[in-house]
């Protein structure tokens, strides 16, 4: 086709329409082949490249699934109260309130204002961390040779800053991060043993509990001890759904857990949202 | 330079390239809370996590070097008398005490209030705070992942000393917390000195 032309550029970009490659994301949603909800419910369906990144601002109750479709994603995750992001995900408070350093079902995702950003309602991995944070651009640079977005090895800081500067955040908004589906365990002395991913097909699903912004970086964990940059796809689903009410089995898990959901709902009636 | 640090008071102050920072825990299980950013930089700061991939160990003592969030040192742990501090529970604030023991405990002051009224000398706010080290606190790793805090293991004038790496910004919180062990119940002063390169003591 002649793009030497205004006539035959603007062809040639139209044609591309209707391409398919194999990380993308399906717009609108609802065009995702066999949804895992009801029909019309799906907000969000795409598939993140190995070492990209992507974001999305949520409703209360949308329930989202993060799957590892190969076996070497890692889903480095930030969360933040959406149009109020000096409420944002405390990685310290998430482990210290609720007695663990490991996330998985039942867990809460706690903001710093003592409320529920998010739960863990499903988890077939098991592999996850709350210590290491994500990659940094001296570090990946150390290890890969480069760190840079646009690099073949992007550090998730790089891509963390990218997705926060869409969402009016800087970097000194970017605190510690959790990830998903590469995991550690920690030994009796406090050192580390890099635990890796429970291979193919491991999904979470997350419940937003608030309306709340999403980051994710899908970028190599930074203890994986390989020396070659190893990542590969990530699928993300979000669907509507409902926010854990009163009565719920994980409202009443543990104390700690039900003051959460408490100061969460008092806030949302106090604000006259629910 | 030396300074006592009152019994749940915050403290504040800029350690330059090369000297370095003593914190005595004057009557032993006092846990400092503490924050530390470039001065020249604040948006680079203290990282919990870089600093536990980069020693690939939760705890911090002596030979530990405090990692920023863009993964260049900060400080480095160069004596520590005690041999455990902690990175993983971060600071108190009324609204995490709410979760942890219930309602009654909003009125009481914490970690976080002394570090949003510090920061805020030096312009930092809310979103410049983030997961801390605790100094002289415990908290072990239970196989199943259980953590908590619990009895400390530090005593009365034991010290440890940091090295500045570059010119840095410590931001600290002499813990009021008195509902878990971390101070004895007893929230008690701290004394903090700063001496030259090459001084010793």
């Amino acid at each position: 086709m002649a793009t030497a032309t205004t006539y035959g550029a603007r062809a040639h970009a139209r044609a591309q329409e209707g391409s398919r490659t194999e990380a993308m994301p399906v717009v609108p949603a609802g065009a995702w082949p066999a949804p895992p909800c009801e029909a019309g419910h799906l907000v969000w369906a795409e598939t993140v490249a190995a070492g990209n990144y992507t974001h999305k601002v949520l409703a209360r109750g949308t329930e989202l699934r993060l799957t590892d479709l190969r076996g070497d994603a890692c889903a480095h995750l930030l969360l933040y109260a959406a149009d109020r992001p000096w409420e944002r995900l405390n990685v310290a408070d998430t482990v210290k309130v609720q007695w663990n350093a490991y996330l998985g079902e039942g867990q809460l995702l706690l903001s710093d204002q003592g409320r529920v950003l998010a739960s863990l309602v499903a988890d077939t991995s098991g592999r996850h961390d709350t210590l290491c944070g994500t990659s940094t651009l001296v570090r990946n640079t150390q290890r890969y040779g480069d760190g840079t977005p646009q690099s073949a090895s992007p550090a998730g800081r790089e891509l963390f800053k990218l997705a926060a500067a869409k969402n009016g955040l800087e970097p000194r908004d970017l605190p510690p991060s959790l990830s998903f589906f590469q995991g550690v365990e920690v030994r009796d002395d406090g050192s580390l043993d890099f635990t890796g991913s429970a291979g193919p097909g491991g999904s979470v699903t997350l419940r937003a509990e608030q309306d709340v912004t999403v980051l994710l970086a899908n970028v190599p964990h930074p203890a994986d001890p390989r020396t070659e940059y190893v990542s590969t796809p990530l699928e993300v689903l979000a669907w509507r759904a409902a926010a854990t009410a009163p009565g719920d089995p994980l409202w009443e898990a543990t104390p700690e857990g039900r003051r959460a959901f408490l100061n969460t709902a008092e806030f949302l009636a106090a604000r006259g949202i629910a | 330079m030396k300074t006592v640090v009152p019994a749940r008071a915050a403290w504040s102050a800029v350690v330059r390239t090369g000297e370095t920072l003593t914190v005595t825990d004057l009557h032993g299980n006092q846990a400092v809370d503490f924050l530390v950013y470039d001065a020249h930089d604040t948006t680079v700061r203290y990282s919990a996590p870089d600093t536990i991939h980069a020693q690939g160990n939760l705890f911090l003592t002596t030979g530990s070097v405090l990692m920023s969030n863009e993964h260049t040192p900060l400080m480095t742990v160069v004596a520590d008398e005690v041999g455990r501090h902690d990175t993983v529970g971060g600071a108190c604030s009324k609204e995490s005490n709410t979760l942890r023991y219930g309602h009654h405990t909003w009125s009481q002051h914490a970690c976080v209030d002394n570090f949003l009224a510090e920061g805020a000398k030096y312009g930092l706010g809310k979103r410049d705070l983030v997961s801390n080290i605790n100094w002289y606190m415990n908290v072990p790793v239970e196989k199943d992942g259980t953590l908590g805090i619990v009895d400390g293991i530090s005593a009365p004038g034991l010290t440890l000393t940091l090295r500045a790496e570059c010119d840095v910004l410590v931001l600290v919180s002499n813990c009021p917390q008195i509902n878990n062990p971390c101070n004895g119940f007893e929230p008690t002063a701290v004394e903090m000195t700063i001496e030259a390169s090459g001084a010793t003591g």
